[in-house]
């Protein structure tokens, strides 16, 4: 019976079936997942939108033995009435229609200690009329008033499982419910009884449901309840049908003295307590759980201690992610140094030798150098998330972040931007909505991130003149005012794109507190491993790309005259350091063999544009190469002046630049250059990483494009008001 | 009054359910509906949002939001604020 049922839609047939797993937030549905699956997963996307798609094989029982399934996790929902695409998930899945494969059974996973609330999402999906199967979950947390499942099945005519997923104890009952589903599909026949005036509004909009949509009774009728929820003037469901919306605004316009979101809700509603008092001696609704949870918060909500350990917790977080990852960064870069080494001494001298250590080796090392702050930065978010508390940091920051247009869970994200802008995207996944994804994702690389660091000092030991600023030195000033500009504007650029480029409408919070859970380490570790590898795979290939494109910008022409050495590759720099595209230093006479390459030539055709803001075709150059990772602007600029000994403190590198004169004898480079310079690094998106990632994240080209430009263009002008500014006051 | 004017640990009734089409559905849906009892939990140490509990749940939402909700207050409320957080009303 595996055939699937809509022909149009199909997977051939001898795909594995694909049974769906459905819920509210917080049932319990990815321990289920994981349960059945194994936890063996692949990470997707649903098509057009970034909301995370888990699915993964699961094997259940048959007569003869056993079959594969696919499951599929569908994103957490209390109801499938959606306004925009990324709501319409959960109702796509369902009815396999816009792209989604067509499912040949729905598990629906309803909580066991709250089956009311787990319950809206049941019957919405019950009224479909597609195969269904109950799970049960929690049920241990349920043990004071058990509901009564077999009663369930009954009310409901589909059937049900007790499971606790954590524990992993029902699994196997429920693999065995799922062969039965597939076997003997089986549809829900409990009727919901709405007023009738509903019942005429709905059997008129069924006229206008569209072909692909039709189907038996219960199918039409819920398609149409659906439409009367969900279509409006201004729902964000571009692709709904035309006739079918109009029908909607205009049964709704005629009705202006009824309330029709209300007259639905409220059937399902009284529908859910029948059900439950039937299955139920009582809904517990405050169970075990809930007390612990409340005394809990009465301490992690406090108006002064739960702040207290908020902050100390986000502080333990951020400094976690920085000294933790450092040794693995370090050891990362070391591996990569000596294959590196290694492929130059085994390899003869040329371009295939450059290309493997330089383009292959090096854009890889530029990959995996990022691995150890996103494992990390993952499991801390899940167990943050996994625990319940990420909620509460969304609880506590709200106030805050919303006066900036931020969601309060953009808080953990914009954190860690101050370590590495790629992890700092990644995790903006926490929030639910893509416009408030976008948002965050589109000011976190104006944090001063670790890589910034090695430029700045570089820059304040070069170019800033030694001593005192009001009884203050002026290094630690310079680079206290770096994070301190860095705060400001990446806040002010939020408030400012929030209210124009990613305006979207302005949604009221509405934030559930989950009762606290133990965390898994299983599953955090698990889901930990999957999205980094999802990275690994998806922003990894741009970013290797984007590695060798730069190094061929900085070695092709090649110069006859400029035989490259092996030469020192530039130590670790800082956290997230990632190894340098073009490394290999050319011999002091050689120096301006990069000045002839088309990266070279790039940076002069640059210098008119630079010129206002204090830089000369060199550090255009430099500003290429920092493409690959901010960082490797120091040895650039190092490979600009022939220099072949780059190490931490870039002693040479540093004195070179004190020292440069131009032909006129004055400095090449003062110290409002400098200034400059790191105002031009502290809005510049100069990070091929960080724009490979917003283009994962965001599924296209659109966003980071429009990252580069505003970054750019704010940069510049920055740069150039200070360095004119300066100027004209005669520093 | 509103659900707004509700002091901490206290329950109340709701009467009616305003505010933006797309945020009240979704409240409707998670069974905000007149006549369900609510409590006003806490308030968030920046005296916004507010925490909920309705039908054994804790939502979290804006003072602005719960301005928008009409209740009326229970009198025998304070003393066990979770004792009738969720008792279910007529609607």
């Amino acid at each position: 019976m595996n055939e699937p049922r809509s022909p149009a839609l199909s997977e051939p047939p001898s795909a594995a079936p694909i049974v769906l797993l459905v819920g509210s937030p917080n049932v319990g549905k990815s321990s289920l997942f994981n349960a059945l699956t194994g936890g063996h997963a692949r990470v997707g996307n649903y098509p057009g939108i970034t909301v995370e798609r888990l699915s993964g094989q699961a094997r259940v029982p048959t007569n003869t033995g056993a079959r594969s399934v696919r499951v599929t996790d569908v994103p957490g929902t209390h109801s499938l009435a959606a306004r925009s695409r990324d709501e319409r998930v959960a109702l796509d899945s369902i009815l396999g229609a816009n792209g989604e494969p067509q499912p040949a059974l729905v598990v629906c996973v309803v909580d066991a200690t709250q089956l009311g609330r787990s319950s809206y999402l049941l019957l919405s999906v019950a009224e479909l009329g597609v195969p269904l199967v109950v799970a049960v979950n929690m049920i241990d947390e349920a043990r004071d008033a058990p509901p009564d499942v077999a009663e369930l099945e009954r009310a409901l005519g589909v059937p049900c499982v007790v499971t606790d997923a954590r524990r992993g104890r029902g699994v196997d009952a429920l693999r065995a419910t799922i062969a039965r589903g597939l076997e003997d599909p089986r549809r829900c026949d409990l009727e919901i009884d709405y007023p009738p005036a509903l019942v005429a509004d709905r059997e008129e909009l069924r006229q206008h449901l569209p072909e692909p949509w039709r189907g038996d009774d219960r199918r039409e009728r819920a398609l149409a309840l659906w439409a009367l929820a969900s279509l409006d003037e201004d729902d964000e469901l571009d692709d709904a049908p035309r006739a079918l919306r109009e029908a909607a605004i205009r049964v709704r316009a005629r009705h202006a003295d009824r309330d029709l979101d209300r007259e639905i809700a409220t059937g399902r509603w009284a529908a859910i307590e029948r059900l439950v008092s039937r299955v139920t001696r009582r809904d517990d609704p405050h169970p075990q759980k809930r007390r612990g949870t409340e005394r809990a918060d009465r301490l992690l909500l406090h108006p002064v201690w739960g702040f207290a350990i908020f902050v100390a917790l986000m502080l333990a977080l951020f400094q976690s992610l920085f000294s933790w990852s450092e040794p693995a960064i370090q050891l990362i870069e070391s591996g990569v140094s000596a294959l590196q080494g290694a492929l130059r001494a085994a390899l003869p001298a040329g371009l295939v030798r450059d290309f493997a250590s330089e383009g292959v080796v090096g854009g890889v090392g530029n990959v995996i150098v990022f691995l150890p702050q996103i494992l990390l930065l993952f499991l801390l978010l899940g167990l943050l998330e996994d625990s319940g508390y990420m909620a509460r940091v969304a609880y506590l920051m709200d106030r805050v972040m919303r006066s900036l247009g931020l969601h309060g869970r953009a808080f953990v994200p914009m954190l860690s931007g101050f370590a590495c802008a790629v992890p700092a995207i990644l995790a903006t996944r926490t929030m639910e909505r893509q416009r408030d994804r976008t948002l965050t994702m589109l000011v976190i690389p104006l944090m001063t991130c670790s890589a910034r660091l090695p430029v700045y000092t570089l820059i304040i030991a070069a170019l800033l003149p030694p001593g005192e600023v009001l009884g203050l030195s002026v290094a630690p000033l310079a680079l206290t005012s770096m994070y301190v500009l860095s705060m400001v504007v990446s806040l002010a650029a939020a408030g400012i794109l929030g209210r124009t480029v990613v305006r979207g409408r302005r949604m009221p919070l509405l934030l559930e507190l989950p009762p606290y859970r133990v965390p898994q380490p299983r599953a955090v570790l698990r889901m930990t491993w999957r999205r980094t590898m999802s990275f690994v795979r998806e922003a990894g290939t741009t970013i290797l790309a984007c590695t060798v494109v730069l190094w061929a910008l900085l070695t092709f022409p090649r110069s006859e005259t400029a035989p490259v050495v092996a030469a020192a590759v530039p130590a670790a720099a800082a956290a997230a350091a990632a190894p340098a595209p073009a490394t290999g230093a050319r011999e002091p006479a050689a120096a301006p063999a990069i000045e002839r390459t088309w990266g070279g030539k790039l940076g002069k055709a640059l210098e008119p544009a630079l010129e206002p803001l204090g830089f000369d075709w060199r550090i255009g150059v430099g500003l290429i190469g920092a493409f690959a990772a901010r960082e490797v602007f120091v040895s650039t600029m190092a490979l600009v002046y022939g220099l072949d000994e780059v190490d931490d403190e870039a002693l040479p590198l540093r004195e070179r630049l004190r020292l440069e004169r131009r032909p006129d004898g004055t400095p090449r480079y003062r110290a409002l250059t400098g200034i400059s310079l790191m105002v031009f690094f502290a809005f510049a998106a100069q990070c091929m990483s960080t724009l490979a990632t917003v283009r994962r994240e965001t599924g296209g080209w659109r966003w980071p494009a429009f990252m580069l430009g505003y970054m750019t263009t704010l940069a510049w002008v920055a740069s150039f008001l200070v360095y004119q500014v300066g100027t004209s006051l005669g520093f | 009054m509103s659900l707004a004017d509700v002091s901490p640990g206290q329950n109340a009734v709701i009467q009616a359910v305003g505010g933006q089409r797309a945020f009240r559905r979704r409240l409707l849906e998670l069974g905000l509906l007149p006549g369900t009892a609510v409590t006003l939990v806490r308030v968030a140490p920046l005296r916004d949002p507010v925490e909920l509990l309705v039908r054994g749940t804790s939502l979290s939402i804006r003072r602005a939001e719960a301005a928008c909700i009409e209740v009326a207050q229970l009198t025998s409320a304070a003393s066990e604020p979770l004792a009738s957080g969720a008792a279910r009303g007529p609607g």
